[in-house]
């Protein structure tokens, strides 16, 4: 059993929501067009495909492009010890898809993170808490348009945060751009996001 | 010591202590009635974030029946830094530095993961060649090495043998020796880089190599005769912390945590990477998923990268270390001061970084601490759209609220110890 | 009866006595026993166990007595990145601390966020503790830690201590 034949299983058990299997890297990458449906094929994907282990579960923010989300899900099997990526895209207004916790236990913590860094969340989780950052922090730090030293907030009870300095910091970049050059603000004279 | 083995074996508590005063209820009769009526009292338990068993900056917030942990609620981020943000804001290059301080017990592991996980993305993973593949091989076991060695020492003395410790540390105290001729540092070392490494092994580092094996295993011996059948630690950790075979797949668990467990999975067997298909090694697997079995995986762990290394020193090749792609690697100091076209290279690399590919990737390499993973989504440029890391400690501790419930306070040292976890790579 | 005094010299006593200020004996008993408060967060507080630990061997120096409480504790190593989420825990600790107490910023990261500018570090231990004594390394070898302590041995010899009015904690 390879990943491209569980793939294609995939396709044929949800043949409106998967998208045909990409490979890059030798390695195997579906789309899910439908975000409420993650928790239906992630179950079938476990118990019917023997991906019993979620490697991973991370997002991306495309900032300025729509859909803004991308969840990405590495499913592995212990048994056929094959790899498949699931991506799911997921507009910023929409910004919630069910929870695959109750699949996978690993799970939780994954999504608690996912929300914490880019405030996506979880219906139906059950602990859905900031991980990371304390209760009571503002920002959603992985979003693109957070800026990396960070923002100002003063929570005399909870914590303070100022921003890093940065000024001649090798790496203060800004999102978007074409290439590196056009985010390296080296080349254009500017030293703060 | 059975009864207590037993004792725990019962998932709810509350039911526990009802039996067990429903049972000595004709002694204590009349007093059993109020003691039933006590059971409702719980007492919240703050442990961490400054706890020497923590290992760091963990805090886990215990609701207390009595002695029995009725409820686990971990609190992390205590040490998150903000890697993932910062490897968006630099060249790939750039980040290496940073992969020696997730897990800061075994830095060249780290290190070899990362530049692997780049390499896959740009194709070129397949084309290090052979002398680059052996060291970094060898890097990874003496990483592997160090990093039990700590978590090994660190256990025993949390569990209360001291001696241990001090035995570990010696011989981590050699391999920082190795590291320092090696790469100039003791543990942030930094030395691999994308399609090779930083430089070659220094003149007489193989002899030294081979004795720091000759001597470590000795070492393993003499900390296995203070620990393997000493009374006080295989009470404290047989039968305790029992993860089922079934919980630590749904977990996802990894590395010896997983391997305790009973599931026979191993990266570096299952999807070798570097020239791990061409070595010979055994993985050690547990049978009951208790402490003492991942105990016992680790102390098997360290003897296998022992026989791994001696292969690789045994059959290391000659040759560059780093791959002849003026794209990838840093040339020659030499020619870039006289030759215009490496110069060229050389300002393109430092300046805009490795030319990488549109394009995602996970991979996942056998971590001394499980599988850490690197899922880079690239935009083509030197700089990743998005970097996400799979820590394993931050998967192996997501067990905690699940595990910890049923057990006795002074488990849950043993429990902390033996999952053996680095908050510098769980909270990144 | 009356009897003089004996100043200065005494050769009967010579050998057994030391004569010097309260100041200076109580001062030399304390900073040869330093006990540090490990404040372990991330990667130096590896190099400091590596300070405690056999070849480098802190008790050398008495300061081999770790107390992960503050209130037995006078002198709190502070190892490794504090993050504005822990800022509060490692205030609270200090605060803790009987006086007189001291503070070892151990690393660039525990120094001024070293190389972690980003949003979640504290910039520098010292925006909330008062710090006596800056390491630099990222980790700083144990010898340079080593180098810290006698650094502040010797502030505290210096200190005056029976002139000083500490506050109550």
């Amino acid at each position: 059993m390879t990943s491209l034949e569980l793939a294609e299983k995939l396709k044929l058990q949800f043949p409106a929501l998967i998208s045909a299997p990409a490979e890059f890297r030798g390695e195997i990458t579906v789309q899910l067009s439908e975000p409420s449906q993650v928790a239906e094929v992630c179950r079938f994907a476990k118990q019917s495909l023997q991906f019993d282990y979620l490697v991973d579960l991370s997002s991306v923010d495309n900032y300025g492009d729509e859909p803004r989300w991308v969840l990405v899900y590495e499913l592995y099997g212990l048994e056929h010890r094959c790899h498949l990526r699931l991506k799911i895209s997921l507009s910023e207004e929409a910004g919630e898809l069910p929870t695959v916790s109750d699949v996978w236990r690993t799970a939780n913590w994954h999504e608690r993170e996912i929300y914490d860094m880019m405030g996506i969340r979880f219906s139906g989780h059950p602990d859905l808490r900031r991980i990371l950052m304390w209760e009571g922090y503002p920002h959603y730090p992985l979003r693109k348009d957070f800026p990396l030293a960070g923002k100002q907030t003063d929570l005399p009870d909870v914590a303070f945060t100022n921003p890093a300095p940065l000024e001649g910091g090798p790496f203060v970049t800004v999102a978007g751009g074409s290439d590196t050059l056009a985010r390296e603000p080296r080349a254009r004279g500017e030293l703060t996001p | 010591m059975s009864v207590h083995i037993q004792d725990i074996q019962f998932k709810e508590p509350s039911a526990r202590v009802k039996e067990r005063f429903q049972s000595a209820s004709p002694v204590i009769s009349g007093a059993s009635e109020d003691l039933i009526d006590m059971q409702g009292e719980k007492m919240v338990l703050n442990l961490g974030p400054s706890h020497p068993a923590t290992h760091g900056v963990l805090r886990v917030i215990l609701e207390m029946d009595g002695e029995f942990i009725t409820k686990a609620t971990p609190d992390i981020g205590f040490l998150h830094r903000g890697d993932e943000k910062i490897a968006e804001n630099m060249t790939y290059t750039q980040f290496i530095p940073y992969t020696d301080r997730l897990d800061y017990l075994g830095p060249l592991a780290n290190n070899v993961a990362y530049v692997l996980a780049v390499e896959k993305l740009m194709g070129i993973d397949k084309s290090l060649t052979p002398r680059c593949q052996y060291i970094r091989v060898i890097c990874c076991e003496l990483a592997r090495i160090s990093a039990h060695l700590l978590g090994l020492g660190a256990f025993a003395m949390d569990v209360g043998a001291m001696t241990v410790f001090l035995h570990t540390f010696q011989e981590r105290e050699k391999i920082y020796d190795l590291c320092e001729s090696l790469t100039g540092a003791r543990f942030t070392t930094t030395y691999t880089r994308i399609g090779g490494l930083s430089r070659d092994l220094p003149d007489g580092w193989v002899a030294q190599c081979r004795k720091f094996l000759a001597e470590v295993v000795v070492n393993f011996d003499e900390s296995e005769t203070l620990l393997t059948r000493n009374k006080i630690w295989v009470d404290r950790t047989k039968g305790v912390g029992v993860i089922s075979r079934e919980m630590a797949v749904d977990y996802a668990l990894s590395g010896p945590n997983l391997r305790g467990s009973g599931v026979n999975f191993d990266l570096r067997k299952a999807h070798p990477y570097l020239v791990y298909d061409q070595l010979e090694f055994d993985i050690p697997i547990g049978s009951v998923g208790d402490c003492y079995d991942r105990y016992l995986v680790r102390m098997e762990e360290m003897r296998q990268s022992v026989r791994i290394i001696q292969q690789c020193l045994d059959r290391l090749p000659g040759g560059s270390v780093n791959i002849p792609d003026g794209k990838v690697v840093l040339p020659e100091k030499g020619k870039v001061l006289s030759s215009m076209e490496e110069l060229i290279h050389q300002f393109i690399l430092v300046t805009q970084g490795v030319d990488a590919p549109p394009g995602e990737v996970y991979f996942g390499a056998e971590n001394p601490k499980g599988e850490l993973g690197f899922y880079i989504n690239s935009r083509g440029g030197g700089t990743p759209h998005r970097m996400k890391i799979r820590a394993p400690s931050f998967v192996n501790l997501s067990i905690l609220p699940e595990l910890l419930p049923g057990h006795l306070m002074s488990d849950t040292v043993s429990i902390l110890g033996s999952l053996d976890f680095v908050m510098g790579e769980c909270d990144r | 009866m009356q009897q003089t005094a004996e100043i200065g010299y005494n050769s009967k006593v010579e050998g057994d006595v030391i004569v010097t200020r309260a100041d200076a004996a109580l001062n030399w008993c304390r900073k040869n026993s330093l006990w540090p408060m490990p404040m372990g967060l991330a990667c130096c507080a590896i190099e400091l166990m590596a300070a405690g630990a056999s070849r480098f061997d802190i008790s050398r120096f008495g300061s081999e007595v770790m107390r992960f409480s503050p209130r037995q504790s006078d002198l709190m190593i502070v190892a490794g990145t504090v993050t504005y989420k822990m800022a509060l825990a490692v205030k609270r600790i200090y605060d803790q601390m009987p006086e007189p107490k001291w503070v070892i910023a151990m690393g660039a990261c525990a120094s001024t966020g070293g190389m972690y500018r980003s949003y979640a570090v504290l910039q520098g231990v010292d925006n909330i503790i008062p710090v006596d004594v800056y390491v630099a390394g990222c980790p700083p070898r144990p010898e340079a830690l080593l180098d810290a302590l006698i650094k502040v041995q010797n502030k505290v010899a210096k200190e005056p201590l029976l002139s000083t009015q500490w506050k109550a904690p």
